[in-house]
């Protein structure tokens, strides 16, 4: 039996659901689908610019591990642009960093630092609030 | 109590800066007396460790509260350490005085 995945951390899911090529001419291809520890391994590399230690520490993974998401991340994103198909992003084998939280009046996320014991929205003061954890 | 609102300029009419390292300035908001300050930021075109910087620097003005679009790891770390509340606004035609009027209802 193989040894069973640790969840990837990661800090906010894709601003997006997909991304979609125009200008095409035929159409209806089965899309990409990236998974949210690709999405969140190619931001920590390539935007954040960490290094791959570094990336896979904040995503409690070692750094073989993160290469290879990376990697398949990668692959997957290329091939999406050569063979002009859809980008779909899919759950995978992620959880959200537990420190945040969603107001749902507002839409904004927060943290609530220890040193706080009023548990309400940093911004609007609502107190209909939940942690982004979808597990 | 402090709170700091990344922007685009240095007034209240600019525009929201999403990004917290490299934000333009940096609005510190006194929630007590209203009161606005601006700081510009000095790392904006720094190649590496503008986060870094940043968040020394609301250590640094004592703030409690950072309003911004988004936070790099390191940042994040650091404004953990220092229990400083990090809120994340998606919201792309924000001016910071919006900002503001929401703080205060």
């Amino acid at each position: 039996m193989p040894r069973r995945r640790r969840l990837r951390k990661i800090v906010a899911p894709p601003g997006f659901k997909g991304y979609k090529p125009y200008g095409i001419t035929h159409v209806s291809k089965e899309p990409v689908e990236l998974l949210y520890e690709e999405y969140e391994a190619i931001k920590l590399a390539d935007y954040d610019l960490l290094n791959h230690e570094e990336a896979a520490n904040l995503m409690g993974i070692s750094r073989p591990t993160f290469a290879r998401i990376y990697e398949s991340a990668r692959r997957k994103i290329a091939k999406a642009l050569v063979e002009t198909r859809e980008i779909k992003t899919v759950y995978g084998n992620a959880i959200m960093d537990k420190s945040w939280f969603v107001c749902n009046d507002c839409n904004s996320r927060f943290t609530i630092p220890k040193t706080m014991d009023k548990k309400q929205c940093a911004l609007c003061a609502s107190s209909n609030i939940e942690l982004i954890n979808k597990q | 109590m402090k709170t700091v609102i990344t922007a685009s300029g240095n007034s209240v009419d600019t525009q929201f800066d999403k990004r917290f390292g490299r934000a333009a300035w940096f609005c510190v908001l006194d929630e007590d007396t209203n009161e606005t300050l601006f700081f510009d930021n000095a790392n904006i075109s720094a190649s590496n460790g503008a986060g870094t910087k940043a968040a020394e620097k609301m250590v640094e003005l004592g703030v409690k509260k950072v309003i911004s679009g988004d936070f790099g790891p390191k940042a994040k770390d650091l404004l953990d350490k220092f229990d400083i509340q990090m809120v994340i606004i998606q919201d792309d035609d924000l001016a910071v005085k919006d900002i503001i009027k929401k703080i205060k209802h």
